[in-house]
């Protein structure tokens, strides 16, 4: 759903991999997990747990929620999560556990 | 448990945080600023530290001004606890927060919220779609991530936002395929007794017409006073409707950006119970506040946006008043050093505030946005339409506290903070009462949901500064 700007000075970095839904994608530094995602082309996040519909990212400031996802084990909102090497994101199904705290 | 002590705390590391805890700390307050964010720079100045020159230049001297503000905050005695969630205050100035975890608590004499705004919700249909995002947020992929929405971008909406981030994005590269801007006709008319003030601090104005010229000469389709917004999409957008121009428009797109201004985040003030207004000309609260921030609640102060809207530079001379206003009470400064050292910031303030009324009324939502028809979801995390809403009200559902007896509206993890503001204004509509008479939602702690782990070492001994670290 995004793409990285090209710049005419920066070179392309390599960046690193996360694995989302046991598939792995490549983030760059600097990125929360929700931008890497949506570089990604991952579509949606997450269903709804009251209806199962889908989601994406509506603000990408920590407010609506719509982001939610498990990392690591622990739900969190990925646009306020730094993407790191190694992580292990997994998306909600619909499910109603989101925002329950653990 | 021993607690540790600021004299003052300063929560967001946005304008109006930075300025607040620079100021702080060079009038000797030993202060601290906690922001959930990996770095400073709030929104609007995101990822102000580690940007590219590149996309520095892109996104433009505004931006780059923060750059000033996050040395001076470096440089300063200011200890910085990034990535930190400030998740309960209390009104004896007791905080909670968690970092890397790990909860902890402390006291401040003195604390100056600076939680910043947010975009108003933009109930249409579809609005629920994968591909449909607040305008902000393409800004903030653009400031964080130098990263931009793919394929055909529509934006809608209204307010100056909107063309900045048009601009911004054609300058990246993103390909716009249309404008569509929701402000009915009847706003100018509204706005022009406004225009004389607006004139006399006339840099806004010559900035948003250099942006409208821009869109116009790149030769974007751009639909004015347009009506009956909606999305369409099975699982993800792929057209955006409107009525425009006398007829029904369908744009095909793959991202569609909403945008209907920003208002303040009122969270910690609404958990604090400190008094709030309503604000007819910005359709939103804003937290009562005396010339130096301080709310109703003694000791706790609100600078910048989150005190109601006024931009960069106005929410960086709020947050230094506010400081001053905290060493003052302190007994750090005398009355005549606070009132001297603030002058220069209150003419600032002032006029960078003279813009509003204008822009307040020129992008005044449409009343269909903020009236959504019975089937739009307007409670995103519970799925509570417009039309439960109306019913709720018709069943006996005094204010937005109610509506949780009714239904699970405003309950989701969210807590209310999209759907807050459209609940309060259908119900007010429906019980033909005023906003400010129906209420808000009551917010509890914590403020963002935050794991039972996470508390472990609130109970246990001692919290110090060396248990949480730098
Ligand atoms: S996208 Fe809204 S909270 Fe993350």
């Amino acid at each position: 759903m995004f793409k990285r700007m090209q710049s005419p000075v920066a070179p392309e970095q390599d960046g690193f991999e996360l694995c989302v839904d046991g598939t792995p994608i490549t983030a760059q530094n600097g990125e929360t997990v929700a931008l890497a995602m949506l570089n990604a082309g991952i579509v949606p996040f997450r269903h709804t747990a009251v209806s199962g519909q889908a989601r994406a990212p509506l603000c990408l400031m920590g407010v609506c929620f719509d982001c939610m996802v498990e990392i690591d084990g622990r739900l969190v909102q990925s646009c306020m999560v730094d993407a790191r090497p190694g992580m292990r994101v997994t998306l909600l199904t619909g499910a109603r556990d989101i925002g329950a705290a653990e | 448990m021993t607690t540790r002590e600021c004299d003052l705390l300063v929560i967001g590391g946005g304008p109006a945080g930075m300025a607040a805890a620079n100021a702080g700390a060079a009038l000797g307050l030993k202060t601290l600023l906690m922001d959930e964010q990996m770095q400073a720079g709030g929104q609007i100045y995101r990822n102000i530290n580690g940007v590219s020159g590149h996309l520095g230049a892109l996104l433009g001297p505004d931006y780059l001004h923060g750059r000033e503000l996050a040395a001076r905050l470096r440089g300063s005695a200011v200890e910085t606890h990034f990535g930190t969630l400030v998740w309960e205050v209390t009104a004896d100035r007791e905080v909670s927060a968690q970092k890397n975890g790990q909860s902890f608590r402390l006291r401040a004499k003195q604390i100056i919220a600076a939680s910043g705004a947010m975009e108003r919700a933009s109930p249409v249909p579809g609005w629920t779609l994968p591909g449909v995002m607040n305008a902000g947020a393409a800004q903030i992929a653009l400031k964080s991530g130098a990263s931009l929405p793919a394929g055909r971008v529509v934006l809608a909406g209204g307010g100056p936002l909107l063309f900045l981030v048009a601009c911004q994005l054609m300058d990246a590269g993103a390909e716009i395929t249309a404008i569509v801007e929701t402000s009915p006709a009847a706003n100018l008319l509204r706005a022009l007794p406004h225009l004389p003030t607006a004139l006399t601090a006339p840099a806004y104005l010559i900035k948003g017409l250099s942006m409208m010229r821009k869109i116009r000469v790149a030769g974007i389709p751009w639909f004015r006073q347009a009506s009956a917004l909606s999305i369409d999409g099975r699982q993800q957008v792929e057209a955006v409707r409107f009525h425009s121009r006398g007829q029904d428009q369908r744009i095909a797109a793959d991202v569609v950006l909403l945008h209907h201004g920003i208002i303040p985040n009122t969270q910690i003030g609404r958990m604090l119970r400190i008094e709030h207004a309503w604000n007819q000309g910005q359709l939103c609260w804003h937290p009562i506040l005396d010339s130096w921030g301080e709310t109703s609640s003694p000791g706790i102060r609100i600078a910048g946006d989150g005190g109601g809207i006024a931009g960069a530079l106005a929410a960086e001379a709020s947050g230094m008043i506010a400081a001053y206003g905290a060493a003052y009470t302190l007994g750090k400064i005398t009355e005549p050093e606070r009132d001297r050292g603030t002058a220069m910031m209150r003419r600032l303030l002032d006029r960078h505030r003279r813009i509003r009324p204008f822009l307040d009324a020129l992008y005044q939502p449409p009343e269909w946005l903020l009236q959504p028809s019975d089937d739009v979801v307007v409670c995103r995390c519970e799925e509570v339409t417009a039309g439960r809403i109306r019913k709720m009200a018709s069943q006996g559902c005094t204010g937005p506290n109610q509506t949780k007896f009714f239904s699970r509206c405003g309950m989701g993890p969210c807590q209310g903070r999209i759907c807050g503001l459209p609940v309060t204004q259908i119900l007010a509509r429906e019980l033909r009462r005023d906003p400010g008479e129906v209420g808000a939602y009551r917010i509890r702690p914590p403020l963002k949901p935050i794991p039972i782990g996470s508390l472990a070492a609130l109970d246990s001994t001692t919290t110090t500064g060396d248990d949480y670290g730098n």
